[in-house]
């Protein structure tokens, strides 16, 4: 039985980034958390021939009735949880609408495009305005150097995780949290992770 | 929900399903989106031999081995793969077999993965082998059970058909019980020579197995009629009737809920695809005057309805029919949701769906204005970007217009200009060499430009040793470049014949792929890409040799779990010494090389270092000419 309740059935999440963020990961532990509280979970991305480098985007659906396409259907996301600042810009460009909400990691990760100087990476200020522009509600802050802290770049997607739970758009708690890490992980690795899923809740609840 | 479902990938499903219908043989070669079913096979069942085949139709063969003598087994590939194993497929399709065999094939609608978009259901036509499709993840389990209980009622082969959207995509699913039954292998092959379970095993005599094989086929006909698999949701007499399949059966589905058509409009969801249940189609048929075929790749459902209709006109009836032929569906891409919705739009004569027109141009005008685009490049330190960097400019010193033919595997980017561009023709796996091999040959025809070719180390022994061998026998002239780094690294560091580890991790005897072309006559040498000039100097003298050399150029893949996280060197910029723009360099490291370990700073005029992506290869220190990138050991 589902004692939890959605704000939206199905509720439509989109975890974006650039392929080597995590991306895939920080799907499944939400998928996962969602399924064990009971809901109808569908997970749509694309992984494999050198996604590394690439825009990647996870869609997260959640109901309480069935199983739902794996693909979102344009301008119908939610909520759209971002690795990287562009790549947020990007998927709401086709998943966006004006009640959408955004948590963004503001550490860019620059194309190559821009290595090579054909392609401007946009400014900070101008990110974060678009975002804004084109949400309803925006939580942005430095994911990636908050996981260096932690001691190693790759905990940005369990930051963003906790955040996604601290929003309370979804029923996503601590416990359930710690019950799927525990699942999937060693006990030294829980430790980072649950630091970095409360270093996620902060960032919200001070926003 | 009252049973206790678990999220899983499609093809966590199918490898359950595989597991609970009790196989006991399983062999594969990698390729999105179909690797994790071996990947998971071999590291979650160690009493199933699970093994990654050279290629696929060796994989097919193994498989085979398993089913002749008597126990369940699975070939699993992607669709190219089915075209590499297409001539055994045919054969044994003929042949029929014993123990229960399914063939799980990996279609990828909109080539997310892959350099073609070909369809394996069109196979179960040409060779007649029966054909299932899951609709969803539960049914991926299912069917994959069901397939081996139907191929051992048949004794033909199956096909199971997925796709990307179903085998990477992850969702609901409650398992069943798992087959515990010890078997021991014996190939029986002492009886009548025409029995299927105790004869010999073969295609002929042809016109008795062929015979014999369309009664298969119609066998599977009737048993498919009333399989749970085909579902009719929707009212008793629509006004349109979605007939569709695979994945495509969820789009079909959340487009009828969003346009709230279910009133209107109602799905048969077909599961077996080949042989078509023709009476359940002809009785869903007779409830509509309207029908739209939802599928991907080829318009395999629709043509062949449309045969059927041909065959039964007073059942059928005139008919409006809606698909890829009428221009309702697109012929090629992967579908979604919105494209079900816009043709039910078109249908229905509705009003486009109304989104909110003054975001959507705000949010188009913040894309183009604020987002650059993410090209597709190699990872941070990948020897690959190292050894094109050097190819390209070997062939650029060389100055005779030399040309490199690619491959499959992570270095088919080199035909993108994160690989410099290099590569400049890309087909099959091995064709790369085949194709050197024949421009290599047409110098009595004035061909004078110097040909290479690029080849990874899985890909030399799936298909690249059969075009060197022939270049050597035919004296071609050029130069295979065989990319070495140390697995299937495109696909998730499976192991291959020329590493010590086998499908499971455990010690395997390694083939040398040194000795294996010097075994051939090809003059042969091994070199580090990292190490430029030594590589570049090496290659010059190649390109001007006569016959047929092969450099392999080793270096493991930066992101291979023995090398994670490793770095060779620490590497920093000398501020003083980086002019940037002002150098003369033409910020070789930035434009040119482009690897995403570095930053060009506009600001400050100055190349930087991205210390969360830089790998240490310590490659960009040999390409700067002011000296101002410093590699320090680690």
């Amino acid at each position: 039985m589902i004692s939890k309740k959605l704000k939206h059935d199905p509720y439509n999440l989109i975890i974006t980034g650039v392929g080597g963020q995590g991306n895939v990961m920080s799907s499944r532990i939400i998928g996962n958390m969602l399924s064990s509280s009971g809901f109808y979970v569908t997970i749509g991305e694309t992984f494999g021939a050198s996604q590394r480098g690439g825009s990647v985007m996870s869609h997260v659906r959640v109901s309480s009735k069935n199983v739902l396409s794996p693909q979102i259907p344009l301008g119908m996301a939610h909520m759209v949880v971002s690795l990287e600042p562009v790549e947020a810009i990007r998927v709401l460009s086709s998943y966006g609408n004006p009640d959408v909400k955004v948590i963004c990691n503001t550490q860019p990760t620059h194309p190559i495009g821009v290595i090579s100087g054909r392609l401007d990476y946009p400014s900070q200020e101008k990110i974060e305005k678009s975002l804004k522009d084109l949400s309803s509600r925006t939580w942005l802050f430095n994911a990636t150097n908050i996981a260096m802290g932690i001691g190693d770049p790759i905990f940005a997607n369990i930051i963003m995780a906790g955040a996604l739970s601290a929003a309370k758009e979804l029923p996503l708690d601590k416990n359930n949290f710690k019950t799927s890490m525990e699942t999937q992980f060693s006990a030294d690795k829980i430790k980072q992770n649950l630091m970095a899923f409360d270093h996620g809740i902060n960032m919200v609840n001070s926003q | 929900m009252e049973k206790i479902s678990c999220l899983m990938m499609g093809n966590q499903a199918i490898v359950r399903g595989a597991i609970e219908a009790g196989v006991k043989v399983a062999a594969g070669y990698p390729g999105t989106p179909s690797s994790e079913i071996i990947d998971t096979l071999s590291k979650t069942a160690p009493d199933i031999y699970t093994e990654w085949s050279v290629n696929e139709k060796v994989a097919l063969e193994v498989a085979a081995a398993g089913s002749f003598a008597g126990l369940r087994s699975l070939a699993v590939m992607k669709q190219p793969g089915v075209n590499v194993a297409a001539d055994f497929l045919m054969h044994l399709a003929l042949s029929g077999t014993r123990a229960g065999m399914v063939l799980v094939a990996a279609d990828d609608p909109g080539a997310l993965s892959s350099i073609n978009e070909g369809d394996t259901r069109l196979y179960s036509k040409l060779m007649g082998i029966p054909l299932l499709e899951p609709g969803n993840f539960q049914e991926a389990l299912e069917m994959t059970k069901w397939a081996f209980e139907l191929s051992e009622k048949l004794k033909s082969l199956v096909i199971l058909r997925t796709v990307t959207r179903l085998s990477h995509a992850s969702g609901n699913v409650i398992t069943g019980e798992i087959k515990k039954e010890a078997k021991k292998a014996y190939f029986e092959f002492n009886g009548n020579m025409l029995d299927p379970l105790t004869g010999i095993v073969t295609t002929i005599p042809v016109s008795v197995k062929h015979s014999l094989q369309h009664e298969k086929l119609q066998q599977a006909g009737e048993i498919f009629e009333s399989s749970v698999f085909n579902t009719y949701v929707g009212p008793e007499n629509p006004e349109l009737l979605i007939i569709t399949s695979s994945i495509c059966n969820l789009y079909a589905k959340e487009a009828v809920d969003v346009l709230n058509l279910d009133s209107k409009v109602a799905i048969l969801k077909l599961g077996t695809t080949w042989p078509l249940p023709s009476k359940l189609i002809q009785a869903c048929i007779q409830k509509t005057k309207q029908i739209l075929f939802v599928e991907e790749i080829q318009p395999f459902v629709e043509e062949n309805i449309k045969v059927l209709s041909a065959g039964f006109p007073d059942k059928f009836g005139p008919k409006a029919y809606f698909g890829k032929l009428s221009g309702h569906i697109p012929m090629t891409g992967e579908l979604n949701p919105d494209l079900v919705i816009k043709s039910l739009e078109q249908i229905f004569t509705l009003e486009l769906r109304a989104f909110s027109s003054s975001y959507k141009k705000k949010a188009d005008k913040t894309l183009e204005n604020c987002t650059p685009a993410r090209e597709i490049s190699f990872c941070p330190g990948c020897p690959h970007r190292a050894s094109f960097f050097t190819i390209n400019k070997v062939l650029k010193l060389d100055n005779r217009n030399g040309f490199t033919c690619g491959d499959i595997g992570c270095y088919s980017l080199g035909i993108l200009p994160g690989g410099f561009s290099t590569i400049k023709t890309l087909h099959a796996m091995g064709s790369g060499t085949g194709l050197a091999s024949g421009f290599g040959k047409l110098s009595q025809f004035g061909m004078d430009q110097p040909v290479i070719s690029v080849c990874g180390d899985s890909t030399f022994f799936h298909s690249g040793i059969p075009p060197l061998v022939n270049a050597v026998h035919n004296e071609s002239n050029l130069t295979m470049v065989i990319l070495d780094n140390s697995g299937t690294a495109m696909t998730g560091f499976q192991p291959h014949p020329g590493l010590s580890t086998g499908t499971g991790g455990e010690p395997a005897p390694e083939v040398d792929i040194e000795q294996v072309c010097k075994a051939m006559g090809a003059a042969t040498c091994i070199c580090d890409p990292f190490d430029l000039k030594k590589t570049e100097n090496i290659l010059l003298e190649l390109l001007k040799k006569k016959g047929v050399n092969v450099l392999i150029l080793r270096q493991i893949c930066t992101l291979s779990p023995e090398k994670k996280g490793k770095k060779y060197f620490n590497i920093l910029i000398d501020e003083q010494k980086c002019k940037g723009e002002d150098c003369g360099c033409n910020r070789i490291c930035t434009r040119i090389f482009s690897c995403p370990g570095l930053i060009w700073n506009k600001e400050k005029n100055k190349t930087m270092i991205n210390d969360i992506l830089c790998t240490g290869c310590g490659v960009c220190t040999q390409i700067c000419p002011a000296d101002a990138i410093k590699a320090k050991a680690c």
